[in-house]
């Protein structure tokens, strides 16, 4: 049970005749001696935190320190005007809701980054409450976005440094399109399917946020990267392949990652951050010296 | 990564946001120059390098250090107001900031404490992403750990014999010698032995009272993954 590959996982779901959550649950067994109710445990202590920053980012005031984000989470979820359909507004917002919070040094559970933290929650919380999942059934979801996320750093990375954007919310979009697809009876196939839009669509994305603060646009990031996961899983479950299979989209986000420039990976000092306006904001929010 | 990371190092770490390095991994290395210590802080200096330096505001990063050399840990929300419960419990601490120093890793921070019975320590770490940090000086020796697994730091006299006397009474505990690092000064030598339990403390006091050992912490690990399991 090594699990290297997207598609190994999938083979030992064939053979054992189990689905990928319990796959993950055997992996998790196995290499780290625990039990089964151990690993529940905390996928249930992970999703409370979860919850808790989607409604703490929709219920209370949310402005960052550096007064860029401004309680942007209520302002998609108030507004009369709705381009997405009902499910994927409040995706949305829950997504931004995250991202708020945790610029606000509210209590996030990285997933697979705090930069990212907003996708996976914003999909587990839309699936219970727009797409009628039972509670009970998330911790499941969860592990079969873990199985996403374990592959992907494995063979890519999760930071922005190396691989931009694209290896965080690139990452949790995949891992979010795996757990709808689950939750909604797709077969293991497709959650690879879906994998493979999700990281398709997030190829090449940079890591330039402005001032260096995982504000903007790390959050508006989230905000699409929830729309990237619903997409992407709408597609695999009408049965869309993926064409290039997730394993070798996922080794192609590596090599994407490598030739990417330096400057394009959180280091303030390409892209966004680079702008006019994002060196202006800069100057402003680092004016100052902390105070005593 | 490790070969087979848990699932619990792609989801979680459950923390006070918002940048696993510059807030996460910053209150963890306060953390541990408090365990280093050994006794309640009262007073801090903290230097912090590059990146640290230049975006702290924004991520918080001073006051999730302050929170970490107060006890927090990096899930604590007291994180938020961390000054204000220094303020409260006596601690008194300065920040300096250091926008380029090459030869340190981007996230680094130096953390200079004072205890309440006078004893100090001073620690450099860095933030390596993810919430994970390394530890990459104490007291002037060149250090470098993790703090993954349960981590032994001896300062003694550079004396012969002195790591089979240690790791002797490891031995003598049945606990597995993981690594073992040694620098050594003119006259001095420090250790930092990374356990795979925890040795007990009467065996810490045996090391403590050994005449040349000036010395001995055991830092606890910090470790995503297997150590989040509550046990």
């Amino acid at each position: 049970m090594e699990f290297q590959l997207l598609s190994e996982i999938a083979d030992y779901c064939r053979s054992t005749g189990k689905d990928m959550a319990q796959a993950m649950v055997d992996y998790e067994m196995k290499h780290r001696g625990v039990t089964r109710e151990q690993v529940y445990n905390n996928l249930k202590r992970i999703l409370l935190v979860m919850e808790e920053s989607v409604e703490q980012g929709l219920t209370q005031q949310v402005i960052s320190p550096s007064g860029m984000l401004d309680n942007w989470a209520k302002k998609i979820h108030d507004a009369n005007v709705n381009t997405l359909g009902a499910s994927l507004k409040k995706a949305v917002a829950r997504a931004v809701a995250v991202g708020e919070v945790n610029a606000c040094m509210g209590k996030i559970a990285a997933a697979p980054t705090a930069g990212s933290a907003g996708i996976m929650p914003a999909v587990l919380v839309t699936m219970m409450d727009e797409h009628n999942v039972p509670r009970q059934r998330l911790p499941d979801a969860l592990l079969v976005a873990s199985a996403v996320g374990l592959i992907f750093a494995k063979n890519s990375s999760f930071a922005g440094s190396e691989a931009g954007c694209m290896g965080e919310t690139g990452s949790a979009a995949a891992m979010g399109a795996a757990s709808i697809v689950y939750l909604l009876g797709g077969t293991t196939e497709q959650i690879l399917e879906s994998v493979g839009f999700a990281l398709k669509a997030s190829m090449g994305l940079v890591c330039d946020p402005v001032a260096g603060l995982v504000e903007e646009p790390c959050t508006t990031r989230n905000a699409v990267g929830v729309a990237n996961a619903f997409v992407s899983a709408q597609m695999a479950l009408a049965g869309l392949r993926s064409l290039i299979p997730a394993d070798e989209v996922i080794q192609a986000t590596r090599e994407v990652g490598e030739l990417m420039s330096p400057r394009l990976k959180e280091s303030g000092q390409g892209g966004l951050a680079n702008t006019k306006t994002g060196r202006e904001i800069q100057k402003r929010v680092f004016r100052t010296e902390p105070q005593k | 990564m490790p070969d087979y990371p848990s699932l619990f190092d792609i989801l979680g770490p459950i923390m006070i946001g918002p940048s696993s390095s510059h807030t996460a991994g910053a209150s963890r290395i306060g953390s541990i120059a408090r365990q280093l210590l050994g006794d309640t802080p009262v007073r801090a200096v903290i230097t912090l390098y590059n990146s640290f330096a230049k975006t702290h505001k924004g991520h918080g990063t001073d006051k999730a250090i302050v929170g970490g050399i107060l006890g927090f840990g990096p899930d604590d929300e007291r994180i938020r107001d961390a000054f204000d419960h220094a303020k409260r419990s006596g601690l008194a601490w300065d920040f300096a900031f250091v926008g380029d120093l090459s030869r340190f890793h981007s996230n680094t921070a130096r953390v200079g404490l004072t205890g309440k019975d006078g004893g100090t320590i001073e620690v450099v770490g860095a933030s390596l992403g993810g919430g994970r940090i390394k530890i990459q000086e104490i007291e002037g020796f060149p250090v470098d750990f993790q703090a993954q697994l349960h981590t032994l730091v001896v300062i003694a006299e550079d004396i012969p014999g002195s790591i089979k006397q240690i790791s002797g009474v490891i031995a003598e505990e049945g606990v597995n010698i993981a690594s073992m690092y040694v620098s050594r000064t003119e006259k001095k030598a420090n250790m930092v032995i990374e356990l795979d339990q925890p040795i007990t403390a009467s065996s810490m006091e045996r090391i403590r009272t050994l005449t040349w050992v000036q010395f001995v912490r055991l830092v606890n690990p910090i470790v995503e993954g297997t150590s989040r399991y509550e046990k």
